[in-house]
């Protein structure tokens, strides 16, 4: 069902875990379809990210991306990070089954969404990169209220 | 080969070396057809009757009453469409439940858009219809009750007695749909008063592509595959006679030591039922604690995902399987596991494994002790976990 290069991401899935003051934070997805993906970035003073870090609720597909995705980021600006498509995602996996390509989406709007954190956290802005709509910690707060 | 330890019984079975035994002359010198007037053929008709007696005898019913067919669904099938269809100057309303196989469920949608009505019976958190529910779901109209047996995904067994007894006392046919519960439970189809029953071969350890309905004597039912006059008219198509022959052979040898068998699988299975929940933290057993099948467990293992869970069991040799929406291909997880009233993200979490006569306590340890692992690297994974550890640790 899945490619060499997913299942190796899967069952060896690169920069696994939290970052402690991670510079920008993001969450997207829900429990309700089975996916959801966290993204922590380092980022540093030249606007680069120095370490990436997921975790991730989700089937093979979900974790593989995630993991490329932060392989994808490490060491580029943010400004090229937000250039890393789920297409890109993709084709770097070798290819996904049709019905897991929303997982790809999900590793790339996860990488918006940690950057949109860390540009409001530092009042920059990121020429197009929109307001996430897909944050889970944004429907859980509205659901508080 | 790579080692397995297989435990996807629900799924499908291995035939018995016995049992490919037994079908193997009725491929090559035993071809013939059975409706031929020459004794090479002829004398299949007798082959056929001996099978036809033997799994009559596993049911209490009688030869004539038991008509074979391709397998599960087609018997589900039939069951239901052509009841509805003989049946419908009585009336058009058809009860069954939320849980039932989807060769039900999805038989029930198409009747439905031909001007059939159906109410779906919820069931408890067990898994179990309630029976008045049942009882204020009967109209006038209707014309057939079908539930399962016992459920696929989480192995609850249904009150089929007592829901026989009610279909009974109001006049309407009970068909049930017992492709996982027959040879593994007892069954009686006239102490139960079933009308209808479907089973399945290759889930007891029977071949693939064969199974029968049994049809209460009486019951009218229109052919389903229409054609030569082979099943009494009643299911055209040349006799898969070596099909035939290895479920008879499945179902004699399944009755055979049935008390026994029965007791070691579920010995089994609650060895490892009780390791799972003390040792694995956050886990839910599915399905009703003591009216289960015997070879089945099915567990929610909280913040984690079923496909991940599933590959990596794979990974170790351990065959298992999931109501996780990813293993189905859409966004919902199992319908079963919805209508127990699980929460989507448990649901998605869900395992189930499904023993064998053939299963060992020492393969039970070998399997939590992965699965242990694999769930506690999952965990790890998870951001699910990570927030409801941090929730924890700030209270």
């Amino acid at each position: 069902m899945y490619s060499e290069k997913v299942m190796d991401h899967f069952t060896n899935p690169r920069n696994v875990g939290e970052l402690e003051n991670a510079s920008g934070v993001g969450t997207v997805g829900n429990a309700k379809c089975g996916d959801i993906m966290r993204i922590y970035l380092d980022v540093d003073d030249n606007q680069i990210i120095r370490d990436v870090k997921f975790k991730t609720f989700g089937c093979g597909a979900a974790v593989a991306t995630s993991s490329m995705a932060t392989e994808l980021v490490k060491g580029k600006t943010i400004y090229e990070a937000l250039q890393v498509t789920n297409k890109a995602v993709m084709e770097a996996l070798d290819g996904l089954p049709p019905v897991k390509v929303h997982c790809s989406l999900l590793a790339e709007e996860a990488i918006h969404a940690a950057l949109w954190d860390y540009a409001t956290k530092n009042n920059i802005e990121i020429p197009g990169l929109d307001k996430p709509v897909n944050d889970i910690s944004e429907h859980e707060e509205e659901e508080e209220y | 080969m790579k080692k397995y330890i297989y435990l996807d019984h629900a799924a499908t079975t291995a035939t018995r070396p016995e049992v490919v035994e037994a079908m193997l002359p009725y491929f090559t010198e035993n071809f013939g057809n059975a409706s031929s007037v020459y004794e090479l053929g002829s004398r299949n008709k007798e082959v056929l009757n001996k099978s036809r007696e033997t799994i009559a005898a596993a049911l209490g019913a009688d030869a004539t009453e038991i008509y074979f067919t391709a397998g599960g669904s087609e018997s589900d099938n039939w069951a239901l469409k052509a009841t509805a269809e003989a049946y419908e100057k009585k009336g058009r309303h058809i009860i069954t439940t939320k849980i039932e196989h989807h060769a039900i469920l999805h038989t029930c949608e198409y009747l439905e858009k031909r001007g059939f009505e159906v109410t779906y019976l919820d069931v408890d958190a067990d898994g179990r219809i309630s029976l008045d529910e049942l009882q204020a779901a009967i109209r006038p109209d209707t014309i057939l009750i079908s539930v399962m047996f016992a459920n696929n995904e989480i192995g609850t067994i249904e009150p089929i007695r007592e829901i026989g007894a009610i279909a009974k006392e109001h006049g309407i046919l009970f068909h049930t749909d017992a492709v996982q519960a027959f040879a593994h439970l007892k069954i009686d189809v006239n102490e139960m008063n079933i009308d209808m029953l479907s089973a399945s071969g290759h889930k007891f350890n029977g071949p693939k592509g064969v199974g029968f309905l049994y049809i209460r004597k009486g019951v009218k039912i229109r052919s389903f595959i229409h054609g030569g006059a082979q099943e009494r008219k009643r299911r055209a198509g040349t006799e898969n006679i070596p099909g035939i022959v290895g479920m008879a052979k499945a179902v004699e040898l399944a009755m055979a030591n049935q008390d026994e068998t029965l007791a070691h699988i579920k010995e089994t299975r609650d060895y490892l039922v009780d390791r799972i929940m003390k040792e694995i933290p956050y886990t839910r057993l599915n399905g009703h604690k003591d009216l289960r099948l015997p070879g089945n467990a099915n567990f929610s293992f909280q913040f984690v995902e079923g496909e991940s869970l599933l590959i990596m069991l794979d990974m170790e040799g351990i065959c298992g399987s999931s109501g996780s929406a990813c293993t189905a291909g859409s966004l919902d997880p199992s319908h079963v596991l919805m209508a127990i009233g699980l929460p989507h993200e448990i649901a998605h979490g869900s395992l189930r494994l499904t023993l064998g006569e053939e299963n060992t306590k020492e393969e039970m340890d070998f399997v939590v002790e992965k699965l242990k692992a694999i769930v506690q690297r999952l965990r790890d994974m998870s951001p699910l976990y990570e927030d409801f550890i941090k929730k924890s640790q700030a209270k």
